[in-house]
């Protein structure tokens, strides 16, 4: 059988029987700290490998931007024993998908593979753990700044709105907050990113102690402990990696937050965030159902007010950022309808949040919400990579694999009455950064708009 | 390799240890796509079932014979309106009681159109599989179509045409796609309607093209996940059993190029930190018997990460975050197409080495590695194609779309495998036309109008992003 979540069920699968599904899940550490998560399961000869470290742009020293981004660019041009861009030709030859990605406070590595290719992906990922600083040249370091660079060009620079995921965590976190820089980073700090700056970030981060190897998908389990042990038991437990800077905030802003963009924009558009509780905490899965009945799909509430009621927006949609450190953000995210202003779209949307702050949420609303995320949550375990991946982030974040099962029982134990406590600490005006976008044509012909550009403080 | 340079490391990488041999592959495990049972009920109506019981979930997908290819000359958009529209409400639900039904079942419902067909879709849990299914067929057999909701879509694909003057790739791919077929074809417009033909997707032109196209004959359901053929068959005909009437053949529509000279077509935009370019013409239809090899050959040119224009590109030049190549592939003949985004100061240099390997995949074999690469992933891949319900009936879907075998998906490992270098230098030969490429770049024009005139790819012609019926080289702007 399997997935051995559905041994002993009958054919009538229950509704309870979504909460009894499980995810196989075996940790264990390597004496070096590795933390080791299997998950056996031989539905398909597919196997993920999915690497975590625990590092993101939060770790970056302030005057060096864009740096954790800049290295995972770097860990894909070689190691002792692999070529530049030879990972990807081996992973590629072996039938396998993979790539890379860096978050704020998490950077992580992964392949989907054929079963019977397991060894190779886990042999590519330990010869760059433990031996990538032999690889390394300036050529190599060079040319990946300027490939970021035109990844910097691609998605922030020449995209409308392109700078809201830069702008939105620098307006909600303070100065000097390790969220509030930009995780691309900026052209100058990456043009100064030297070669010992890389030696410095890879001994201090890509440490076994630092990291979660997650095996999901048809694997022998003797085997695949076998080759773990080999491959990465000889590398070398990390040393003096320095804390993370204090991430306490307060847990509201105090007042509204305000900044104004002119850009080269068909329409206006609205980022709202507001400071939420942590991911994993009982506060987040009430905000996350929050931002569901606000913005998830058709039958949520702004869709269907300023999307088909009032027709204000052409699109609206709310989640969280799922940050597991200082403060998760709850953000709402709409596009203004044609012909309306900037000022229409705001008075709207801040009148929704205001009715969600003041009256709270129906059980309908609610139960509405935990349908969609039940489903959409078994869909994605049909994917190993997604299961590794769920595997791998709570590994990381809380030390304990085992909490990906627990998501949707605790979606369930979350009550309209949470869902509605939480709106009304979290969603009033004294807890919401507005980001606006104003396009350069409206701006210009109207001196309102302009006279406001500039971040201001206060309501 | 590189080991004199680990000096920068200081002592560190001495501590690195030693590194275990490289292992190879062990057996493979074997692998066959779903099996899946097709059966026609009195009305037509295909019904394709793939018993996947891995996990308590269910996909359907109904593939109609409606899409984009099938609008009226004077209302193009129809169909994918039509899709739109689908959704917004049915003879005994309203738009919002239909979202909260579906939704409060934990589903929601896709729709959509391309040039070949429509496409409804849904995943539902397992348990709810039967509630879902009478709402899908609900959907696609008694549409209510409401005016008040038209005339808000329609809003909202005026709202998209906006946005997309403001957006650099798509405004490539919209301008790619136009000015390679004939003025006449249908794909020389856009898909999803212009501002004057989307006024004519009324409510009457969308009940009339449901009316006509949308019947069981010309309908495909794939039903892949846990349930078994025969619960999947009754509620097909319980549901869609007395859907009645038959849609009319269709017509391809026309498919020859516009130019038959190369050209360069620059889209302006002012201060545009990168140029989006796109370079390629009009190919072969999807149903070709050299479709493997030119699957083989795109991923050694475009395809992989470790293709050619990418290497160039990216890692040898690091003009850009990537460099790919593909068919977009339809029922009838497809644009080949090379696309990536490079900053403005080099997008001449950038679309020199484009010509070139343009060039030199035509000129000698693919080397046993590049070969060998491209099989290899190829056939590896192709169950990683196919975990989840959804992939298996969108691999289904495209069986039905573009009448390929039954048996496609047991033989094409062994297609792929039976590809050789001379067959990929045949096809590249026969396919890839240099002397026809068109190329389309949306960028500053200013910059780089003179230096990729002087690249001598064709006559050059700038373009406004608000241009609606493009011009055939309008004399003011072209430069010879």
């Amino acid at each position: 059988m399997a997935p051995g979540f559905r041994n002993g069920l009958t054919a009538f699968v229950t509704a309870l029987s979504i909460l009894e599904m499980r995810i196989p899940v075996e940790s264990y550490r390597l004496p070096n700290g590795l933390h080791v998560v299997l998950s056996e399961d031989h539905t398909a000869p597919i196997v993920a490998v999915n690497l975590w470290y625990h590092v993101g742009s939060a770790n970056e020293r302030p005057e060096r931007t864009g740096f954790a981004h800049l290295f995972e660019h770097m860990l894909f041009q070689g190691s002792a024993n692999v070529d530049a861009n030879e990972h990807f030709e081996v992973v590629q030859r072996a039938g396998g998908t993979l790539n890379g990605s860096t978050w704020l406070d998490r950077t992580n590595y992964y392949e989907t593979l054929p079963s019977n290719q397991l060894a190779i992906a886990l042999w590519l990922e330990a010869d760059r753990m433990g031996r990538m600083l032999p690889a390394l040249t300036q050529v190599k370091l060079d040319t990946q700044r300027d490939v970021v660079k035109n990844e910097r060009r691609w998605s922030v620079d020449n995209q409308p709105y392109g700078t809201w995921w830069e702008r939105l965590p620098a307006l909600c976190f303070p100065e000097g907050h390790p969220f509030h820089h930009s995780l691309m980073g900026s052209m100058e700090h990456l043009s100064e990113a030297s070669l010992e700056d890389v030696s410095e970030f890879f001994s201090t981060y890509y440490t076994p102690d630092n990291a979660v190897l997650t095996i999901a998908g048809d694997f022998e389990h003797g085997e695949a402990v076998r080759l773990i042990e080999e491959y990465f038991g000889p590398i070398a437990r990390g040393a003096n990696r320095p804390p993370l800077r204090d991430m306490m905030v307060t847990p509201v802003f105090g007042t509204t937050l305000r900044e104004v963009v002119t850009d080269a924009v068909a329409l206006p558009r609205l980022l709202v965030a507001c400071r939420t509780p942590v991911f994993g905490t009982d506060g987040y899965y009430a905000a996350s159902l929050a931002a569901a009945v606000l913005g998830l799909r058709t039958g949520s509430r702004l869709e269907q007010s300023l999307v088909r009621g009032q027709r204000i927006a052409s699109n609206a949609t709310a989640f969280t950022y799922d940050l597991a450190k200082g403060s998760d953000l709850l953000v709402v995210d709409v596009t203004a309808h044609p012909d309306v202003s900037t000022d229409q779209l705001e008075q709207a949307v801040l009148a929704e949040l205001d009715k969600m702050h003041r009256d709270g949420v129906t059980e309908a609303e609610v139960a509405r919400a935990r349908a969609l995320i039940e489903t959409s949550f078994v869909t994605s375990l049909q994917s190993a990579a997604e299961r590794a991946d769920q595997l791998s982030r709570f590994a990381t974040y809380f030390g304990d694999a085992t909490l990906a099962n627990e998501q949707v029982v605790r979606y369930q134990a979350t009550t309209a009455a949470d869902v509605s406590a939480l709106a009304r600490e979290r969603l009033g005006p004294d807890n919401r950064a507005l980001l606006l976008f104003v396009p350069a044509a409206e701006a210009a012909t109207d001196s309102g708009a302009t006279t406001r550009s500039g971040v201001e403080v206060g309501a | 390799m590189s080991i004199v340079e680990t000096t920068v490391a200081g002592g560190i990488a001495d501590d690195a240890p030693p590194a275990p041999p490289r292992p190879g592959a062990s057996a493979p495990r074997p692998y066959h796509f779903p099996a899946f049972e097709t059966r026609i009920l009195a009305n037509g109506l295909r019904v394709i079932v793939s018993p996947v019981p891995a996990y308590p979930v269910v996909t359907m997908l109904a593939v109609v014979e409606a899409g984009a290819t099938r609008d009226p000359r004077d209302a193009e958009g129809l169909a994918q309106m039509t899709t739109r529209a689908l959704a917004e409400g049915t003879r005994t639900m309203n738009a919002l009681q239909l979202a909260e039904r579906l939704e409060t079942l934990g589903t929601t419902l896709d729709t959509g159109a391309d040039w070949d067909s429509a496409i409804v879709q849904l995943t539902s849990l397992a348990t709810r599989v039967e509630d879902a299914f009478a709402v899908l067929a609900e959907v696609l057999r008694f549409p209510a179509f409401p005016e008040s909701e038209l005339e808000r879509l329609r809003a909202e694909r005026l709202a998209d045409l906006a946005q997309l003057r403001a957006e650099p790739r798509g405004l490539a791919d919209v301008f790619f796609s136009r000015l390679l077929y004939h003025a006449e074809s249908r794909f020389a417009r856009l898909a999803g309607g212009d501002e004057a033909s989307t006024q004519r997707t009324t409510r009457d032109r969308v009940v009339a093209y449901h009316g006509e196209f949308y019947r069981p004959n010309s309908t495909a359901l794939m039903i892949v996940g846990d349930i078994s053929v025969d619960e999947a068959v009754r509620h097909a005909s319980r549901y869609l059993g007395d859907w009645a009437g038959t849609a009319p053949d269709v017509t391809e529509p026309l498919d020859v190029p516009r130019f038959t000279e190369p050209r360069v077509h620059i889209i302006h935009k002012a201060d545009a930190p990168q140029s989006e370019l796109r370079v390629g013409h009009v190919a072969v239809p999807r149903l070709h018997e050299d479709y493997f090899p030119l699957v083989v050959m795109n991923a050694i040119l475009g395809g992989l990460f470790s293709s050619r224009l990418n290497l160039n590109l990216r890692e040898v030049h690091a003009y850009t975050y990537g460099a790919h190549s593909a068919f977009d592939w339809r029922r009838a003949a497809s644009p080949f197409e090379v696309s990536t985004a490079v900053e403005t100061a080099v997008s001449a240099d950038a679309l020199r080495e484009i010509q070139l390997e343009f060039a030199r995949i035509r000129e000698s074999e693919v080397s046993e590695a590049e070969l060998s690469l491209a099989t290899d992933y190829l056939v590896g891949v192709f169950p990683i194609r196919f975990e989840t319900t959804a992939e298996v009936a969108g691999g289904l879907a495209n069986v039905e779309i573009f009448r390929l075998p039954t048996n496609y998906f047991d033989n094409y490992r062994e297609r792929v495998r039976a590809v050789t270098a001379a067959d990929v230098l045949r096809v590249a030969q026969r396919h890839l036309d240099p002397t026809r490429l068109q190329v389309v770049v949306v960028g500053n024009a200013e910059a780089i109008r003179e230096p990729l005139a002087a690249l001598g790819l064709g006559p050059v012609t700038v373009y406004d992003p608000a241009d609606v019926d493009v011009p055939i080289a309008s004399s003011s702007s072209s430069i010879s």
